[in-house]
């Protein structure tokens, strides 16, 4: 009886060996056309980002506002709310992962938007902690010189010191 | 009890191996990206910080997607030196090909590192590339090819890799069975900090493997012995224990196996193992009633886990050792109403999967929000039991199936939602050309007379500007006579000139009279030159302000023409192209998807019918194990019944009788004791004389009402 049972489990290895043995080259022919799918979408998507660019935020109206964290000491920034024009054109809460992100260095690019050549009110305000659950907050102005080309402005926020900084690009 | 607990032994050289190096890859991706933060490398480039924004939250394609971006503009620009970007490059081109790799795109994470191998770099950019290069390879299981790659290291090795780039080498070694070669390069990295427990665990591995099995054991017994409040870190530790436990108990060290086991942290994941192996081995040493007490707290546990299924039956086998029948019959029929109940949830998630419910489930939103996503579908009506397939999950290849799976979903939801863009996009397009065309015409010609005005404005300051600069030159005070005065001027010349031609016909009164006016205009042209001229010149200067307000306007007007024009023309062409693009690519994804799919489907219901034939196989021994319990318990009933009756008869006659039984009960009893334990059921001989090697699983089984025994 024990015999029969270990031929049969014999068996039963070969078939499953051999069927493994198949399927090995049939997932590395579908990781490699996957692969291939992925390259040719990325650069689909590359250019499509471009065409949504040049389609919706023309070079000459072009606005974008970028958010990084300068603290040294760990500080979570819970909220971003940028006003521009009087009008409050994003308001972001941070999850986990994007304090995580700008605290390594990321920069986010919180708001693009199109205004016409000429001076722009920026109001900036932003909430955030230490670790220890210190609150922070502060708010600041600044003023967007649109000309001609895109205009890139990086609000840099020094949380601990309820600091904001602007730097034009 | 054989195959789970060969296989936790078997198994950590290799899988566990392939699961930390899955581990590993990710974490040399974050302690290298830790490491380029601490370097507070500044700024240069804003669009690389948003990159790696997304980068920094595992956001691969859109990390990818920006990176690549930024690459194609920095490579066509015609001095590209001079972009802020070229600060960058380097970690770009090491962070794309890190991208591309975590995004489990092999292939051209090794096209981009070596391109970075074959470009002009120096020889420390070279061996981290070659080093990426190896760990792609080691990432495929092509460990020779990985070793190749490393080959290509010479000399320094940049810091902040220099241990990782030895600890993978040591990794290749030990899968190329260059297992001394492995030790050394291990022994060498104890104490980085950044390998803290992956150094000591390989290195305790390829000890035990190179036949080093005392310094083996003493290193994982020292690494064993650490606590931590890291999660993963005691993962470690766990598995480090659990796997000496399970080596010592199957190389019969029974005694020493068991303080690996009880070090197995009670909630971690390899506790249910741990409790299994620790009943094992006071089992294997005919310590029954020690063994019960790690087997019972396991099987008040998950009843999906393997490890309880097994205990289910280990108890009541244990119980049935012990002689305690009754209760052994009773945790036999909680077993079999645990394994009937089972083997529906198994059948009913077979038929789940077979039926789309499994992958519809993978391709939710929740799927990348929810952590374990994939264990917290069981929730959703008529899903599969996933927790039957966590051990399957847990395999790489499970892993990378499951990513792609995802990945794929994901492409073909972002091309949908670029599809639904082009639309918008065509409306738009639509709108700003009704908008304009008709605008358009009427503005050109206004544009066109201002246009003329503009040109004649800026051809009369040039003809004074021309002016202005003679008269630097050269002494020139008609140029700057008022209106009046050059007509006056123009007079006289006209008379002078009337005079000349007939002197005859004016008087010396007239002739003295257009000489003094002459005079007058002279000296007060000559007179006031200096003070005309600086005024010219200044209106000169206002005259240009005029003209460049009105060349900006002019300026800005084209380009607001231009604006408008392009805003509306040139796209319908291309957003039709790519169209077709999405549209082709979609039905490449569909198609994968399908294939993909499938295969998660096959593996997950082989995965269940390899666990619905298993718990069906512990069915059929429980039910012969409840019978003989039942037999046994009764055999025991019986025996108490005849001592009570003989009680009974002895107190019905008053005469003393002997003090002990007569022979032949004697024999019958002691004959039903030493019989008990090869009763149970037949297969079960050789399993229960090994336990370690056989699980009651595969020896006894139940079938009974637990109130009956």
């Amino acid at each position: 009886m024990f015999r029969i049972l270990q031929v049969t489990l014999l068996l039963l290895l070969a078939v499953a060996v051999n069927a493994q043995d198949v399927s090995r080259d049939d997932i590395r022919g579908l990781d490699e056309q996957i692969q291939d799918v992925k390259k040719d979408v990325i650069d689909l998507t590359a250019t499509l980002a471009q065409l949504e660019e040049k389609l919706l935020f023309p070079s000459n109206t072009q606005v974008a506002l970028f958010v990084s964290v300068a603290d040294e000491k760990p500080f979570e920034l819970e909220s971003v709310e940028i006003t521009l024009n009087g009008e409050i054109v994003a308001h972001h809460l941070y999850t986990y992962r994007e304090i995580e992100s700008l605290q390594k260095g990321g920069v986010q690019k919180i708001y693009t938007g199109n205004v016409q050549a000429g001076a722009h009110p920026l109001q900036v305000r932003f909430i955030g902690k230490t670790p220890s659950g210190k609150d922070y907050q502060a708010n600041a102005s600044y003023q967007i010189d649109k000309a001609v080309g895109p205009k890139f402005v990086e609000i840099r926020i020094s949380g601990t010191e309820s600091e904001i900084n602007f730097k034009d690009w | 009890m054989r195959i789970p607990l060969l296989s936790a032994f078997s198994g950590v050289a290799g899988v566990s191996l392939r699961a930390l190096s899955f581990t590993l890859c990710s974490f040399s991706l974050l302690s290298s990206a830790a490491q380029a933060d601490d370097e507070k490398e500044e700024l240069r480039d804003l669009f690389f910080g948003a990159a790696m924004y997304y980068a920094h939250q595992e956001n691969y394609f859109d990390a990818i997607v920006a990176l690549d971006n930024e690459l194609a503009q920095y490579h066509r620009l015609d001095e590209p030196e001079l972009d802020p970007f070229s600060t960058h490059l380097g970690q770009a081109e090491f962070s794309v090909g890190d991208l591309e790799l975590s995004y489990r795109m092999h292939r051209e994470a090794g096209r981009a590192i070596e391109a970075v191998l074959k470009g002009n770099v120096s020889q420390e950019v070279r061996n981290e590339a070659a080093y990426r290069l190896a760990k792609i390879h080691y990432h495929k299981q092509q460990p020779l090819n990985a070793l190749h790659a490393l080959e290509m290291i010479e000399g320094r090795v940049p810091l902040r890799v220099r241990a990782d780039e030895q600890f993978l080498r040591a990794r290749v070694f030990m899968e190329l069975g260059r297992l001394e070669e492995a030790v050394e390069l291990l022994k060498d990295l104890k104490g980085e900090e950044s390998l803290d427990g992956f150094v000591e665990f390989n290195l305790g591995i390829a000890q035990l493997k190179s036949g080093e099995e005392a310094r083996g054991v003493l290193e994982l017994t020292t690494l064993g012995k650490r606590r931590s409040s890291n999660p993963v870190d005691q993962a470690l530790y766990d598995k480090t224990n659990l796997l000496l436990g399970s080596h010592l108990m199957e190389a019969g060290e029974l005694e020493l196996a068991r303080p690996y086991f009880d070090r197995v942290n009670l909630e971690g994941p390899f506790s249910n193992r741990a409790l299994l192996g620790a009943g094992w081995v006071e089992a294997r040493a005919g310590r029954y009633d020690r063994a019960l007490v790690p087997w019972r707290i396991l099987q008040n546990r998950k009843g999906t886990n393997e490890a309880v299924q097994e205990v289910m039956l280990a108890v009541p086998y244990a119980y049935g050792k012990l002689d305690v029948h009754s209760t052994a019959a009773i945790n036999y029929g909680r077993a079999l109403d645990a394994f009937g109940r089972e083997i529906d949830t198994l059948t009913a998630s077979i038929n789940s999967i077979r039926q789309g419910k499994f992958l519809e489930a993978l391709r939710r939103k929740e799927a990348t929000q929810v952590q374990n996503w994939v264990v917290a579908l069981r929730n959703l009506p008529e899903a599969p039991e996933t927790h039957y397939l966590l051990d399957l999950m847990a395999s790489n290849d499970y892993q990378e199936f499951l990513r792609n799976y995802r990945d794929l979903n994901d492409l073909f939801e972002r091309n949908k939602e670029w599809l639904k863009s082009l639309t918008a996009y065509e409306d738009i397009i639509s709108a700003r050309r009704a908008y304009y065309e008709p605008l358009l015409p009427q503005l050109d010609e206004k544009f066109r007379a201002l246009d003329a005005r503009i040109k004649l404005r800026m051809e009369q300051r040039d003809q004074f500007s021309n002016r202005i600069e003679q008269m630097l030159v050269s002494r020139r005070p008609e140029y700057l006579a008022t209106a009046d005065e050059q007509e006056a001027r123009l007079q006289l010349l006209q008379l002078h000139k009337e005079i000349s031609r007939n002197p005859k016909g004016f008087t010396e009164e007239t002739r003295s009279r257009l000489a003094r006016l002459q005079g007058i205009l002279d000296l007060r042209l000559s007179t006031e030159y200096h003070q005309r001229l600086t005024e010219a010149y200044r209106h000169l200067q206002e005259l240009n302000i005029e003209i460049e307000k009105l060349q900006t306007i002019y300026r800005s007007y084209v380009r607001s023409r231009q604006a408008a024009t392009h805003s509306y023309t040139g796209y319908n062409k291309n957003i039709q192209r790519l169209r077709a693009q999405i549209h082709a690519a979609q039905q490449r994804l569909e198609m994968l998807m399908a294939r993909q799919g499938s295969m998660l489907e096959a593996l997950a219901v082989e995965e269940l019918e390899r666990r619905r034939s298993q718990l069906e196989s512990y069915q059929i021994k429980a039910r012969f194990a409840l019978a003989d319990s039942y037999d046994r318990a009764n055999e025991l009933q019986e025996q108490r019944e005849d001592e009570r009756k003989i009680e009974q008869h002895r107190e019905a006659q008053p005469e003393t009788l002997p003090e002990h039984n007569p022979p032949e009960m004697e024999a019958s009893e002691t004959e039903n004791n030493l019989q008990e334990p090869d009763e149970v059921e037949p297969h079960s001989e050789t399993q229960t004389v090994t336990p370690p090697e056989n699980s009651p699983a595969e020896s006894e089984a139940p079938e009974i009402e637990g109130d009956k025994a």
